[in-house]
């Protein structure tokens, strides 16, 4: 009885287990089954080298929505990474035990944010800001560049923290060697810790780029998303995850199946991403 | 202690000395600015954000936004917040045992270096990357239209206990390597099988690391927008037929005031109020980390 019960329970784990493998089959299965079918319809070169989205036209080309995602987050990357590695080195490195009592936890909730209060923010806050600084091109506000800032503060949590704890599992006698061969503080820190962290911090960085790529709700609300090639910094852009949430609603037939292979590409896009995050932190645990 | 003060004693520079240093290098000076100028823009910016929100919104606080139904005048923000705990609640009473059994077969169970775990860990992994706006779709095709659940807060739950379960089963898989080997070893010496010590010794011991990680999934529930519009929908109200209606929930809500811009000031204050939910879940999942540090 005993040993049925053991035996039981070993067999409800393992398909417990398995929920996870069931749940990513499904969900490529779903995502593929029907988006691949309008990507075929509309040609594979059309449909992702397209520079026009016109469904009332039939015309369905997301160019214009990738570049969006890939600007938007090479601009996040521009401001998020240096501020959030130097960040990170102050934390592990500068920081005096007092303030990083405070600062450790505040950075932490910076991360528990939802994203739509950070859209919010970047709808009172960072909107009017830009269109104040560049009253005399006349722009809304709303464009690349606020979405950029946006995600590079939405972003700053995830670097700062893997960052932080890369610099941290460098061991200590590499920067006291520094310090014994005579460089000062920051230079042992920046020339010797640092590079000795690199991987970990790349790792941080890519993981910062899946956020930001993926991010949905505050780009939607502070980048303009005009569905067209993008501009200019201070023009609208759209995204890939913006164009499937504001056409999803009333989309029907090719339409909503072009809004699905969007979901494709993007979900192909973090699959590269996620693989090459991986690859990156078997290198570094090494 | 009185040591190990001596010695930081003989250690410390003083301010003349360090400027001494940093003229002789002015490198490093330069560093010490980048690296303090980062941190200031990063106080900065969590203070400015945070303050600017709760200045703002405070005032705003009234009553009728508390009121027990929503209508176009009172923006009530209770029916979201009653759906929230609804999704939230179904979502955990999914998500906690699938993840938990989960981190007891990868840890407890498991050989080394069996295939079934590299296969787990790789699939959960790709969960965890996976943006929102994917599984909303997903959930979309998959429980809204395939298994004909509807807009429902039920699609919109367990698309979210998909969404959570890494999280669930990564936080209980550390706790339950933090239970040091002895504990088993004990109970398996007084006779325990495997099972009776999984769930009489290991678990209990670990259960403020599980505690932690379902806190955590919490404040992703709360916090999620995307994989819910198109799930659970974005009906203002708590929907009468239960699990099957539409609802949305408190981010949602202040997903659609913002957008509308017809109540900004009701905004203001709905961000309030998620904002201090997120702060009060991360102080909580704090304390309970601080106390398991602690033994």
């Amino acid at each position: 009885m005993n040993n049925f019960k053991e035996r039981a329970m070993k067999l409800v784990f393992i398909l417990c287990a398995c929920t996870s493998i069931l749940a990513v089959a499904l969900i490529c299965v779903f995502l593929f089954a029907n988006g691949l079918p309008a990507i075929g319809e509309i040609g594979v070169a059309d449909f992702l080298l397209g520079q026009t989205w016109k469904p009332g036209n039939n015309i369905y080309g997301i160019l214009p929505m990738i570049l969006g995602s890939i600007y938007v987050t090479a601009g996040a990357i521009l401001f998020g990474v240096p501020i959030g590695v130097l960040t990170a080195v102050f934390m592990a490195k500068f920081c005096p035990k007092k303030l990083y009592k405070v600062l450790k936890p505040a950075i932490e909730l910076l991360a528990g944010i939802p994203s739509v209060v950070y859209g919010f923010f970047g709808i009172v806050v960072l909107v009017p800001l830009v269109r104040d600084l560049f009253e005399k091109y006349d722009v809304s506000g709303k464009g690349m560049l606020t979405a950029s800032l946006l995600l590079g503060l939405m972003i700053l949590p995830t670097i700062v923290g893997v960052s932080e704890s890369a610099i941290r599992a460098v061991p200590e006698n590499y920067y006291e060697g520094g310090l014994a061969l005579g460089a000062s503080h920051e230079k042992s820190v920046f020339t010797v810790t640092l590079p000795a962290a690199k991987s970990g911090i790349l790792a941080g960085v890519i993981l910062g780029v899946g956020r930001a790529i993926g991010e949905t709700m505050a780009v939607i609300m502070v980048a303009g998303n005009q569905p067209r090639m993008p501009k200019g910094i201070l023009e609208g852009v759209r995204t890939m995850t913006a164009n499937i949430v504001l056409e999803m609603g009333y989309a029907a037939d090719l339409h909503r199946e072009a809004l699905i292979a969007t979901g494709v590409v993007l979900f192909v896009f973090i699959l590269l991403i996620n693989l090459l995050f991986s690859a990156i932190k078997k290198r570094s645990d090494k | 202690m009185m040591k190990s003060e001596k010695i930081q004693k003989i250690n410390k520079i003083s301010l003349k000395q360090r400027v001494k240093m940093y003229a002789h290098s002015p490198l490093s000076f330069i560093l010490l600015l980048l690296v303090a100028a980062a941190a200031i823009v990063t106080t900065f910016a969590i203070i400015y954000m945070i303050g600017y929100i709760l200045v703002k919104g405070v005032p705003n606080l009234s009553l009728d936004l508390f009121s027990l139904h929503y209508n176009s005048e009172n923006v009530s923000l209770v029916p979201a917040l009653i759906n929230t705990v609804i999704i939230t609640f179904v979502s955990l009473l999914i998500a906690c045992p699938l993840g938990v059994f989960t981190a007891i077969y990868l840890v407890e169970y498991a050989k080394r270096g069996s295939k079934l775990v590299k296969i787990v860990r790789m699939t959960t992994e790709t969960l965890s990357g996976i943006p929102s706006i994917v599984y909303g779709l997903f959930g979309a095709l998959f429980f809204v239209m395939t298994l004909k659940l509807g807009l429902s807060l039920l699609s919109g739950a367990l698309t979210l206990s998909i969404m959570i379960l890494p999280l669930i089963m990564r936080t209980t898989e550390e706790a339950l390597r933090s239970v040091p080997d002895s504990y088993r070893e004990g109970s398996f010496g007084l006779g325990a099988g495997r099972l009776r010590t999984v769930f009489r010794i290991i678990l209990p011991s670990a259960s403020q690391g599980i505690l932690a990680g379902v806190i955590l999934a919490i404040g992703r529930i709360v916090g999620e927008s995307a994989a819910l519009i198109y799930t659970a929908g974005t009906v203002a109200n708590v929907p009468k037929d239960g699990l099957l209606g539409s609802g949305r929930t408190l981010s949602v809500h202040m997903y659609v005031l913002a957008n509308e811009g017809l109540h900004i000031d009701k905004a203001y204050a709905t961000a309030v109020v998620l904002l201090a939910i997120v702060i009060g879940i991360n102080a909580l999942s704090a304390f309970i980390a601080k106390k398991m540090s602690k033994g």
